[in-house]
C-alpha cells in the first residue's frame, strides 16, 4: 500500500485551511491581530484589577483545598503552641492547619489576602479615573454601572472572605454585620434569623458564606468581568485628545505583537509585586486572633479597608434613635443600611444626571482633561473626601492611640470633617479646575515665559514670550484654540533646552526635533539664550 | 482578488499574490482592510545590530535569565528550607518571606524582560483605525423593530385574550414555586414561641429547670462574691451546659465589684431607675452588666476603672457604669442591661432572673 508523503512544513498551513473551513476564523482573526489600542498609563489601572482578579482565582482554588467550612466545635492539636487544646469552630481550625502545617499555605493565604486588598484598591483609583475624565460618558453609560456593581461585588466578595477564618475578626464583623441587618425597620429580625438560620451566630453561617464567596459571587464577578470587557473591546477604549485625535478614530499601537506583550508583562509584574507583598508584609495573622468568643474583642478591631468607610459611618453617627409608637429605628440603619444603599447607587446615575444637566445627547471618544469640566472635578473630590473622611474615623481609634489624640475629639472631628470638608473640596477643586484653565489661555494667547527680562527705553522692565504660534504684523501672537490637550509651559517642552539627565532619568517625552519657531534655536544648536534680542 | 468592503475603506487595494509583494505589504494590505493606517513604524536603534540593540538584547537575556535564576531559587527553597513551624526564633521563620521574595523577584524580572523587550526591541510605531462607532442606518432599525413586532404578530397573543390570562395564570405558580424553597427554607420565625431568642438569655431560669443559673467563669466554675477584688471586673457566663460558647452569644456578662462610693453612687441611680427594671438587681458593691452592645454587638468591654466608663472597642460608645451603663458617647443610644445579682445558698452568685432589658443590638420591634 502506497501512502502519501507526509510533508511536515504544510501542515502548519494544512491546519489553519482546516480551521478557516470550519469556523471561517481568517478575517475576524486578522481584525483581531490588527486592534487598534491607544496607550495611556493612566488606562493600566483597570488592568490592576483584573489581574488581580486571576491572582485571586489561582490562590483562592488552592485555599478551597484545604479549608473546611464547617462550625463544628473541635479541640486545636495543631502545631501553635499557644491555642493547643482551646475549643473552636472546623474553619478555624482548618484555616491554622494551612497557615502552619500546609506547606507554602501561609504563602498562599496572604497572596490572597494581599490580592483582594489590591483587587478592590484598583478599582477605587479606576473608578476615580473613569470618572475624572469623563470616560463614563455616552456610549459608555452601561459599562460604568458594570463596574459600579463590580466595585459593590468586590466588597461582598471580600466581606464574606474577611469572615470565613472565624477568628476574633470575622466573628466581630459577622456580628456587626447581623446588628445592620436587625436594623432594618420591620424585616430586621426576620432577616438575620433567615441568613444566620436563626439567633446569631448559629451553625450555618460560614457554610453559607462559603459558597457564597466561592461560587456565587466570583461566578457573577467572572460574568460581569466579561460583559465589562467584551464591551470596551466592542466600543474601542477612549483615547486622550491630541495631534492626529478625533472622535472618529482610534490612534495607538495594534494589539499584536507589542501592545499585548505589554500586557502580558505588566501581569507579571503586577503579579510579582502581590508575590513579593505575600511573602515580606504578614497580612491578618489569624493565629493572633484566637477563635471567635461572643465575649472578646480587642482594640484596634479594623476591617479590611475598603469596608473600613462604613465602619467610620457607624462610628461617627450620632445617636439619633427614631421612634414610631411602639417600634424604632437604630442609628446604625442610616449610615449602614442607606448610607452604604446611597453610595452605591447614586453613582450609577450619574452619566445620566450629567448628560441631563449639559444637554448632552453626542457621543464622546475623546477623554476631557479634569480641568475642562470643573464642576465634575469638584463632585469626584467632594465624594473622595467624604470616603477618605469616612475611612480615616473607621480607624479613629488607632489614630487616637498612635498620636495620643483623645477617641471623643477624633469622632467629633470626623463628625465635623464629614459635613465641612467635601464642600471645601468641592470649592478647592474646582477653583484650581479653573485656574488651570486660565493659565492654559493665558500661555496660548500670550505664548510661553522664557525668564528673559527685558529693559525698554522708558525703564520699564517686561518679560520677553515666545509665542506657540504665528504672530500677526505688530509682532503679537495670534490667539490660539484649546484643543483640550496639554499646553507646553516651559521652554524645554518646546525643544529650548537639552535634557539635563542622561540615562535612567532620561525624559520620556523628548523635545521636538524641529524648533517650533524661528526665536527658538531649536536642538540644532543649543546656544545659551541670552537677554536682549 | 475577493473584494471586501467596508463602508470606510481607503487606499488602493494591493494585489496579495502578486510575488513581489513583501509579508510586510500583505500586513499593510490587511490593516488596509481593516481600515487600519500605520503612520510611523519604526525601530529604536539606528541600522540592524547596532551597540545599542546590542546592549538591550543583553539586558533583556540578563533579565529572563534572573527571572529563571529566582524562579529557580523558589523551587529549591520550597522544597529544602525546613517549614515546619516551631516556638521561637527559627529559620522556619523566613519560610514564607523567602518564598515571597523569590517568587516576586522572579515574576518582577519576567515581566520587565517581557515589557523591555515590548517597549525597546519592538519597533514603535503609530497606527490610526476608525472606530465605526455610527448606528444602524434608520431603515435597519425599522427592519429589526418590525421582526420583532413581527414575531408578536406571530405568536397571535393579542388576538387570543383567553391565552393572556392563560399564561399569566399558568406561569406565575412557576415563578413561586422556584422562590418558595429558598424562602422557606431559609426563613426562621425570630419570634417564635418555643425560644423567643431575641429576647432570652442563657441566665433565663426557664431553660434550667426553674433553678436559678449560676455565674461562672468560662471554665465553668462558680464565682463567689470575694473571688473579685475591689475595683475588679470579670468576665462571666450563665452556668448551664455549653454556657461560655457562642451558643449562647447573648449571655456574656460583665460582673463588676465597684469601690464603694461608686457603688452607692450606682446604687442610688439603679433605684431611681425611670422604669424600674434596675431597681434591686445590684448585690452589695456588686453590679452586672450586660456585655453585649446595645449598638452592633460587639463586647464592650473595656472597662475604664478610673472614671467607671464601658468603652466598646469597635464603634467607640461608652456607658457610664455608675448611672445604669447609660450611653454617654458614641453611636449607642440604649443602656446596657443589668443582670439582676443575688447568692446562692451555696454562696455562688447566681442572677436572679433573666435579663429584664433586652440584650444585644437594636432593632425594630424591641418592646
Amino acid at each position: 500500500m502506497k501512502r502519501r508523503k507526509m510533508d511536515l512544513s504544510e501542515a502548519p498551513t494544512n491546519f489553519a485551511k482546516g480551521v478557516d473551513d470550519r469556523f471561517q476564523a481568517a478575517t475576524p482573526l486578522r481584525g483581531l491581530l490588527n486592534k487598534v489600542f491607544p496607550d495611556h498609563w493612566s488606562f493600566l489601572l483597570g488592568e490592576i484589577a483584573l489581574f488581580s482578579f486571576i491572582v485571586l482565582l489561582l490562590s483562592g482554588v488552592f485555599l478551597t483545598l484545604f479549608f473546611d467550612p464547617s462550625m463544628k466545635e473541635v479541640a486545636y492539636n495543631g502545631s501553635y503552641l499557644g491555642l493547643r487544646g482551646v475549643e473552636m469552630s472546623a474553619a478555624y481550625e482548618s484555616s491554622l492547619h494551612l497557615s502552619f502545617e500546609v506547606r507554602g499555605g501561609l504563602f498562599m493565604r496572604q497572596m490572597h489576602h494581599w490580592a483582594a486588598l489590591l483587587f478592590m484598591a484598583s478599582i477605587i483609583v479606576h473608578m476615580a479615573r473613569i470618572f475624572f475624565t469623563g470616560a463614563f460618558r455616552k456610549p459608555r453609560e452601561i459599562n460604568w454601572v458594570i463596574g459600579v456593581v463590580l466595585f459593590l461585588l468586590g466588597f461582598f466578595a471580600g466581606f464574606t472572605g474577611y469572615s470565613l477564618p472565624d477568628d476574633g475578626l470575622s466573628g466581630t464583623g459577622l456580628r456587626i454585620a447581623s446588628a445592620i441587618m436587625l436594623t432594618i425597620p420591620v424585616i430586621g429580625t426576620w432577616l438575620s434569623a433567615a441568613v444566620f438560620g436563626g439567633e446569631f451566630p448559629g451553625e450555618l453561617i460560614i457554610g453559607r458564606f462559603y459558597i457564597a464567596h466561592v461560587l456565587l459571587i466570583p461566578g457573577l464577578l467572572l460574568a460581569l468581568i466579561a460583559a465589562h470587557l467584551g464591551i470596551v473591546f466592542k466600543q474601542k477604549h477612549t483615547q486622550w485628545p491630541g495631534p492626529l485625535r478625533t472622535n472618529e478614530n482610534v490612534v495607538g499601537e495594534r494589539m499584536f505583537p507589542r501592545y499585548a506583550m505589554k500586557q502580558g508583562g505588566f501581569f507579571m509584574a503586577v503579579f510579582g509585586v502581590i508575590a513579593l507583598m505575600a511573602g515580606v508584609f504578614q497580612i491578618n495573622p489569624i493565629w493572633l486572633f484566637g477563635p471567635y468568643r461572643a465575649a472578646e474583642v480587642s482594640s484596634a478591631s479594623q476591617p479590611d479597608f475598603y469596608v473600613m468607610f462604613m465602619d467610620g459611618l457607624v462610628r461617627l453617627m450620632p445617636n439619633w434613635q427614631i421612634y414610631i409608637f411602639d417600634y424604632s429605628i437604630p442609628p446604625m440603619f442610616w449610615p449602614a443600611v442607606v448610607g452604604l444603599g446611597a453610595l452605591f447607587t447614586l453613582p450609577m446615575a450619574y452619566p445620566w444626571l450629567e448628560a441631563r444637566k449639559l444637554k448632552d445627547k453626542r457621543t464622546h471618544h475623546l477623554l476631557e482633561r479634569p480641568r475642562d469640566n470643573p464642576e465634575r472635578v469638584g463632585i469626584g473630590m467632594m465624594s473622595l473626601t467624604f470616603f477618605l473622611v469616612a475611612t480615616l474615623s473607621g480607624a479613629n481609634d488607632v489614630i487616637a492611640d498612635k498620636f495620643h489624640i483623645s477617641l471623643n475629639a477624633m469622632t467629633w472631628a470626623g463628625r465635623i470633617g464629614l459635613v465641612l470638608l467635601p464642600p471645601l473640596a468641592y470649592y478647592i477643586a474646582v477653583r484650581i479646575c479653573l485656574g488651570l484653565q486660565q493659565h492654559d489661555r493665558q500661555v496660548l494667547a500670550h505664548g510661553v515665559e522664557t525668564g528673559i527680562i527685558k529693559r525698554l527705553p522708558n525703564g520699564q522692565f517686561v518679560e520677553i514670550h515666545q509665542p506657540l504660534g504665528p504672530v500677526d504684523d505688530h509682532g503679537h501672537p495670534v490667539p490660539l484654540e484649546y484643543a483640550g490637550w496639554v499646553v507646553p509651559k516651559k521652554m524645554n517642552r518646546i525643544g529650548a533646552l537639552a535634557p539635563a539627565i542622561k540615562g535612567f532619568f532620561y525624559p520620556v517625552e523628548k523635545p521636538a526635533d524641529i524648533p517650533v519657531s524661528p526665536a527658538v534655536g531649536g536642538p540644532a544648536k543649543r546656544e545659551e539664550i541670552k537677554s536682549g534680542s | 482578488m475577493t473584494a471586501v468592503h467596508h463602508s470606510g475603506e481607503a487606499g488602493t487595494p494591493a494585489d496579495v499574490n502578486d510575488p513581489h509583494m513583501t509579508r510586510f505589504d500583505i500586513v499593510k494590505e490587511g490593516l488596509r482592510r481593516d481600515d487600519i493606517e500605520i503612520v510611523t513604524y519604526e525601530s529604536h536603534f539606528h541600522g540592524q545590530n547596532s551597540k545599542a540593540e546590542k546592549r538591550v538584547v543583553r539586558n533583556i537575556a540578563l533579565l529572563f535569565l534572573l527571572s529563571g535564576l529566582f524562579t529557580a531559587a523558589f523551587v529549591v527553597f520550597y522544597i529544602v528550607w525546613p517549614w515546619h513551624f516551631e516556638l521561637g526564633h527559627t529559620m522556619s521563620d523566613y519560610y514564607t518571606p523567602i518564598l515571597g521574595v523569590t517568587l516576586g523577584l522572579g515574576l518582577l524580572a519576567l515581566g520587565f524582560a517581557i515589557l523591555a523587550w515590548a517597549k525597546k526591541l519592538l519597533p514603535h510605531e503609530l497606527s490610526i483605525q476608525q472606530r465605526h462607532g455610527d448606528p444602524s442606518s434608520d431603515d435597519e432599525r425599522l427592519i429589526t423593530g418590525q421582526t420583532m413586532l413581527y414575531v408578536a404578530d406571530e405568536l397571535g397573543v393579542q388576538r387570543r385574550p383567553l391565552l393572556k390570562g392563560a399564561i399569566g395564570l399558568g406561569m406565575l405558580p412557576l415563578g413561586l414555586a422556584a422562590a418558595a424553597p429558598l424562602v422557606g427554607g431559609m426563613i426562621k420565625n425570630p419570634h417564635g414561641d418555643a425560644e423567643p431568642m431575641m429576647f432570652r438569655t442563657g441566665f433565663n431560669p426557664v431553660a434550667n429547670g426553674d433553678k436559678l443559673v449560676r455565674l461562672t467563669r468560662e471554665d465553668g466554675t462558680p464565682i463567689r462574691p470575694e473571688d473579685v477584688s475591689t475595683g475588679g471586673q470579670m468576665t462571666v457566663f450563665p452556668g448551664i451546659p455549653h454556657g461560655a460558647t457562642n451558643q449562647h452569644a447573648d449571655s456574656p456578662t460583665l460582673l463588676i465589684h465597684l469601690r464603694p462610693e461608686d457603688a452607692a453612687e450606682t446604687r442610688r441611680n439603679a433605684e431611681a431607675d425611670a422604669n424600674g427594671r434596675n431597681k434591686g438587681s445590684m448585690y452589695g458593691n456588686y453590679v452586672a452588666y450586660s456585655k453585649i452592645c446595645t449598638h452592633a454587638g460587639c463586647p464592650a468591654s473595656l472597662y475604664e476603672q478610673q472614671t467607671n466608663r464601658l468603652l466598646c472597642p469597635c464603634h467607640q460608645s461608652q456607658f457610664l457604669i455608675t448611672n445604669n451603663a447609660q450611653p454617654v458617647f458614641g453611636p449607642a443610644t440604649r443602656r446596657l442591661p443589668m443582670l439582676p445579682l443575688t447568692v446562692d445558698e451555696e454562696g455562688f452568685f447566681v442572677a436572679a432572673s433573666d435579663y429584664k432589658d433586652t440584650v444585644g443590638p437594636d432593632f425594630w420591634e424591641r418592646p
